[in-house]
């Protein structure tokens, strides 16, 4: 079953801008699915519409079948959302913001507290419980929207930059975390600006650009298009004047050399090069994750091609 | 009702009531303050050298005025500010992303608006009756004016925060609208004092306001006497209240001042 099916979504908001033009996109169900884009592609504005908090201007969303238009309770039952902004009261406590967001679910009051202990418990804020939301640090505070947004135990959790400014200590839990329930079978639909988060996390991707989709596919299939990667060689020395035949190399100082390295030739003949030309080899990384790589290069074609159309 | 209606209904009221009842001392405390200022200057002090006609004293006259203003006043702040701070704070969010429909969110914040003007109700008549010894005419009549002016005016502070950009934009209204339609309400003065101060014009033109009928509607319940015809004042009440309830409905539907 489709978790989220997307047709001919588009948003032209007071002023002209036009935020989404026409975009399809389908989610399966249990899918662990990245949404990514630059800052004003058209990821805040989908997931709004999505979860009615901006009105579409044409356009139509179903969520487990459920047409948004038509079958709305059905379709907001199934949705968990934790926006990007924090978005609760900041003088009510833990426990009460999680209590309520149940009970606007129609999940009896009873019933909303054990289950706020349940996820405060899980994500580790239960000792904050009495807390007001104003006392949080900030990685409390996106755990805290995490929580509220489970309480009443949607099918899909749409997570917009949901590690944010938090610490890698937290970030990793809420990995860690947001792995397990998508094992117990909660889709999930995640946007982030740290693409090896949903290098790490996601199985399938798309990447909206300018109110459009450019690509959508699995995250697999998607590395396996990175023909060429840059690696950053640390040298002790000499870097200025390495020449490597058949690689393109780039030297930032003395002892930083850049070389992009066709999927095809791999590294051996680089490190045989740089040993005979006796240059000591101090360390290497990549110079960006794959994902980052591509992402840039398909942004950037995506502009060309804009450029071009004007 | 269904179920999960009710459970959000419920839900929105307790967080509303426990709002205003965490901030106490900003939300009850100053009426009962200012009410028994009332009393002791105009009631006491300036009211003992002021006849009427009618067989009951100015200080009794006066009390369920003071008792309506007071009703009048906190029902639409309440609603106005929670509601806009709900916005401003970005937690209304919370409840447009759930099944929650236009109708139970108007009448959870309107409960909460009910609620306060009835409890500050409560504390204004226990002040009064420090004063003067209360004895209520129609009791019913009392308690539904009560009732439909509280809501009517919790309704139209929702308005106000649905509209509102600032907070400046929740205090306009209350300052230049709510204030001088209450002091000119009947209040402290009955029909024929008009008649020495204003002509006939001013005198219809004062009548127009809606605040007068509530107040007089609600003076009929506590002295059994009034200058307007109770039934009139419930069913303008009552009309005012369906224009307003539409008119919430509409703006919330429609997303106005919420959605983008």
């Amino acid at each position: 079953m489709k978790a989220l099916d997307i047709k001919g979504l588009a948003k032209t908001y007071r002023g002209g801008v036009q935020a989404l033009k026409g975009i399809d996109l389908s989610v399966e169900e249990g899918d662990f699915f990245a949404l990514l884009g630059p800052n004003g592609a058209g990821k805040s504005t989908t997931i709004g519409i999505i979860s009615s908090l901006v009105n579409k201007s044409e356009g139509s969303v179903e969520i487990f079948e459920h047409d948004l238009a038509t079958d709305i309770v059905n379709a907001k039952s199934c949705i968990g959302l934790v926006p990007q902004e924090f978005n609760f009261n900041q003088f009510e406590t833990l426990f009460q913001i999680v209590v309520n967001q149940a009970g606007y679910y129609g999940v009896p009051r009873t019933l909303a507290k054990e289950r706020a202990e349940k996820y405060l418990k899980q994500l580790d804020l239960w000792d904050k419980r009495n807390a007001a939301g104003r006392e949080l640090s900030g990685g409390m505070k996106r755990r805290l929207m995490i929580a509220r947004a489970l309480m009443h135990e949607p099918k899909m959790l749409i997570l917009d930059e949901p590690t944010a400014g938090v610490d890698i200590e937290v970030r990793r839990s809420m990995w860690k975390f947001l792995k397990e329930i998508n094992e117990q079978g909660i889709t999930i639909i995640l946007t982030t600006h740290y693409l090896e988060e949903a290098e790490m996390l996601c199985r399938n991707i798309a990447i909206i650009d300018k109110g459009k989709i450019v690509e959508n596919t699995s995250m697999k299939a998607l590395l396996a298009t990175l023909n060429v990667e840059t690696f950053v060689f640390d040298l002790a020395s000499g870097a200025s004047k390495v020449q490597i035949e058949g690689f393109e190399t780039r030297a930032s100082d003395d002892q930083t050399l850049e070389v992009d390295v066709p999927k095809t030739s791999g590294l051996n003949p680089v490190f045989e090069e740089l040993s005979k030309q006796e240059i000591q080899v101090m360390s290497m990384r990549n110079k960006s994750n794959r994902l980052e790589e591509l992402f840039v290069r398909l942004v950037e074609a995506n502009q060309a091609k804009g450029e071009a159309d004007e | 009702m269904s179920n999960r209606n009710l459970t959000a209904l419920s839900t929105i009221w307790i967080k509303e009531c426990t709002r205003f009842l965490r901030i106490w001392v900003q939300t009850l405390v100053p009426p009962a303050i200012t009410m028994s200022l009332y009393f002791v200057i105009f009631g006491k002090m300036i009211g003992s050298r002021i006849t009427l006609d009618g067989d009951f004293s100015y200080m009794e006259f006066i009390v369920p005025g003071l008792i309506m203003m007071a009703v009048i006043t906190n029902s639409y702040s309440n609603v106005s500010s929670s509601f806009f701070s709900a916005k401003f704070q970005r937690n209304v969010e919370e409840l447009l992303v759930a099944p929650v429909p236009t109708w139970v969110i108007i009448m959870g914040f309107v409960g909460g608006g009910v609620a306060r003007a009835a409890i500050i109700g409560v504390i204004v008549t226990l002040v009064s009756m420090l004063f003067i010894d209360i004895e209520i005419a129609h009791f019913g009549v009392l308690i539904v004016t009560l009732l439909l002016t509280s809501v009517l005016f919790a309704t139209a502070g929702l308005i106000n925060g649905i509209y509102a950009k600032s907070f400046d934009d929740i205090s306009i209204i209350p300052t230049f609208v709510l204030t001088p339609l209450t002091y000119l309400g009947g209040v402290f003065y009955s029909v024929s004092m008009l008649q020495a101060v204003f002509n006939e014009f001013w005198q219809s033109v004062i009548q127009l306001n809606p605040i007068f009928y509530m107040v007089n509607g609600f003076r009929y319940g506590f002295l059994g006497q009034a200058d307007v015809n109770y039934v009139t004042a419930l069913v303008i009440l009552l009309a005012s209240n369906v224009v307003l309830f539409a008119i919430a409905y509409r703006l919330l539907s429609k997303g106005t001042g919420i959605r983008a």
